[in-house]
């Protein structure tokens, strides 16, 4: 928490003379060595340090691949086998750049989960929420343009299908997907585009993610209990307890990463994208990336008009406004209670809220014909019942458990009842503060 | 400063408005540069017209040429597609328009719109899906005229959606028979 002033006391004449003129080693200090974290988090609370890996990972091994890539129709298929076949451990960059995008992914939607299990979101949170919502757009345009960079049919095809959303739009929406393509068809300055774009983004992923920090930094981490820190016996200091505890996270995290990469490189993806693009034959079956397949399957969810709207531009809006929802959460909860251990009710619709997503999932990944797009349907319907029916009403109606009266206490009880050791910080010493 | 303190509009006040517009177009006047070369370029937008030599098309057989970066099919249809196109009552149609580049844009969506003159057995039409931009698959579907693998629309043998998210009939780009079996298209 930021109430609590600096602890910082330079010992060096170098620091010395650093806090007087610009305190970094204080602000580096200050929010990573005595900033005080709640000292139940559980492994949950991993997540965020392993996304700020993932990141570094991914623009550094982007970087220097895009030394060796080149964006042009006539080559990039080619410079990308380039990397494979001939650049010295180019197979291994490009197979971490890919999968790492994949694992980005994976991290990403169980910190999304994590805060919605948990109520992470709930005042005074709302903005640090939104801030991280806005990481994950940024994160889908980038690995959406990003898979269109090796130039191979799903590349192609993907984004026709993608930037086709977009002339869904009345009136302007062939002038904005003409101005998104820089054409008539995705061809060689949509690719260009695409590669600048998909160099620039990351930064700006890097910049959402300080605003990002400094909104957590103020009002401080939530915990598994959801209640606040109230006495100095709530928290531990971030390092060594939070330091440690995240290091092991990551180094558990990049070794199921680092299995895929060396003995699963193109489980993830897809074999089509191995074919080069061909703007006059599109492959049997499009899907894309599996990070975007929940959304894929609720765009095609959508078969059927609903009065002046035709069902492409219902099934783009269903799509944009599945992921709008998520903006809007901290306004559709109604419950006081924020983590889900203490809510028996919100427990049980959010593992279904999972277990819809994971079908979604599925389906997009299935033909669009027969039963699979009633299933669609189906799930659609729960999905967007889950916010804007089950959040405002359950928490009106719902009764929560007892909550402890602070994290301690709570920590204590668990002590007591397990006989183990508590999920957390558990070596935390009482005398700490 | 009060409500009601009100004075006379002076040159100071003319000033700091002539100001901020002049920093509003400004703003605007570089803007627009940045925004206009996404638009499709000169080479982008040279209005490119293609002719076809469809002497080889037997009943039944297509061939696809590239226009405008996209495929167009030529198709000279059977017997039975034209019957099948000819059946379909108007009102069973998703998409009642002709979208026929060539006749009026309210024009009916009937089999004899969605061709030329004297020429229905021949179907020149931009083989791209309404939906999202995918190229459908010839002759297959439950109407026996065109599939589209992305996301399952079905167009009949005249090339007008039927069922699926698709929201419009697959277009029909200008074009006209310069010759019996030579076409320009665009």
């Amino acid at each position: 928490m930021s109430e609590g002033h600096s602890t910082y006391t330079p010992k060096t004449g170098i620091e010395r003379w650093f806090d007087a003129r610009m305190p970094l080693p204080r602000l580096i200090y200050d929010s990573f060595v005595a900033y005080p974290v709640p000292r139940n988090l559980n492994y949950m609370w991993t997540f965020g340090g392993i996304l700020s890996i993932m990141l570094v990972a991914q623009i550094l091994t982007g970087i220097v691949l895009a030394m060796h890539y080149a964006s042009d129709t006539n080559l990039a298929f080619d410079s990308v086998e380039k990397i494979m076949r001939d650049v010295n451990s180019g197979w291994l960059l490009r197979y971490l750049h890919s999968n790492g995008a994949s694992f980005f992914f994976v991290a990403v939607y169980i910190h999304i989960f994590r805060g919605l299990f948990y109520g992470s979101y709930k005042a005074p949170r709302e903005l640090l929420w939104i801030l991280g919502c806005i990481i994950y757009l940024l994160m889908m345009a980038t690995g959406f343009m990003g898979y269109v960079l090796p130039w191979g049919q799903m590349s192609f095809w993907g984004a026709t299908v993608i930037t086709g959303f977009f002339s869904a739009i009345p009136l302007v929406g062939d002038w904005i997907q003409q101005l998104l393509l820089g054409g008539f068809a995705v061809d060689n300055p949509t690719l260009n585009r695409f590669f600048a774009l998909h160099y620039l983004l990351p930064f700006m992923i890097a910049g959402v993610v300080v605003l990002h920090i400094w909104a957590l930094h103020v009002v401080g981490q939530s915990n598994p209990t959801g209640i606040e820190v109230k006495s100095k016996t709530d928290t531990v200091a971030f390092t060594p307890y939070a330091t440690i505890k995240d290091a092991f996270g990551m180094i558990v995290f990049l070794f199921i990463f680092a299995y895929f990469v060396f003995y699963l490189p193109n489980y993830l993806g897809h074999p089509d994208n191995y074919t080069v693009a061909n703007p006059l034959k599109t492959p049997a079956h499009i899907v894309p990336e599996w990070y975007f397949l929940p959304f894929y399957a609720i765009l095609r969810a959508i078969t059927f008009n609903v009065g002046p709207i035709n069902s492409k531009l219902g099934g783009v809006l269903c799509m944009f406004g599945a992921i709008a929802m998520l903006f809007l959460v901290p306004w559709l909860d109604t419950s006081k209670v924020r983590s889900a251990v203490y809510r028996p009710w919100y427990k049980v619709f959010f593992w279904l809220f999972v277990a819809d997503a994971i079908l979604l999932g599925w389906l997009g990944s299935q033909p669009a014909e027969g039963s699979y797009v009633f299933m669609a349907q189906m799930a659609t319907l729960f999905y967007f019942a889950f916010f804007l029916v089950v959040m405002p009403v359950l928490g009106l109606i719902e009764t929560p458990r007892r909550l402890p009266n602070s994290i301690t206490e709570a920590v204590l009880e668990k002590n007591k009842g397990g006989g183990g050791h508590p999920a957390g910080a558990t070596a935390a010493p009482e005398t700490k503060g | 400063m009060s409500a009601t303190d009100i004075h006379d509009p002076n040159r100071r006040d003319f000033l700091y408005v002539a100001t901020g517009m002049a920093a509003v177009v400004g703003a605007g006047a570089v803007a627009w540069p940045f925004i206009d070369q996404m638009r499709p370029d000169a080479s982008t937008l040279a209005l490119a017209s293609v002719e076809v030599d469809v002497s080889s098309l037997q009943p039944g057989s297509s061939l696809i040429v590239k226009w405008r970066g996209k495929p167009v099919v030529v198709r000279n249809r059977t017997e039975k597609e034209m019957k099948d196109g000819e059946a379909v009552n108007l009102g069973d149609l998703k998409d009642p328009i002709a979208r026929n580049a060539n006749l009026p844009s309210d024009a009916p969506a009937t089999d004899a719109n969605r061709t030329t003159p004297g020429k229905e057995a021949w179907m020149v039409m931009v083989q791209v899906c309404t939906h999202l931009g995918c190229i459908p698959l010839g002759q297959e579907g439950d109407f026996g005229g065109w599939f589209c693998p992305c996301h399952g629309s079905q167009y009949d043998t005249a090339g007008r959606i039927r069922k699926g998210p698709a929201p419009e009939n697959m277009a029909i780009p200008v074009f006209k028979f310069i010759s019996d079996t030579k076409i320009l298209i665009g």
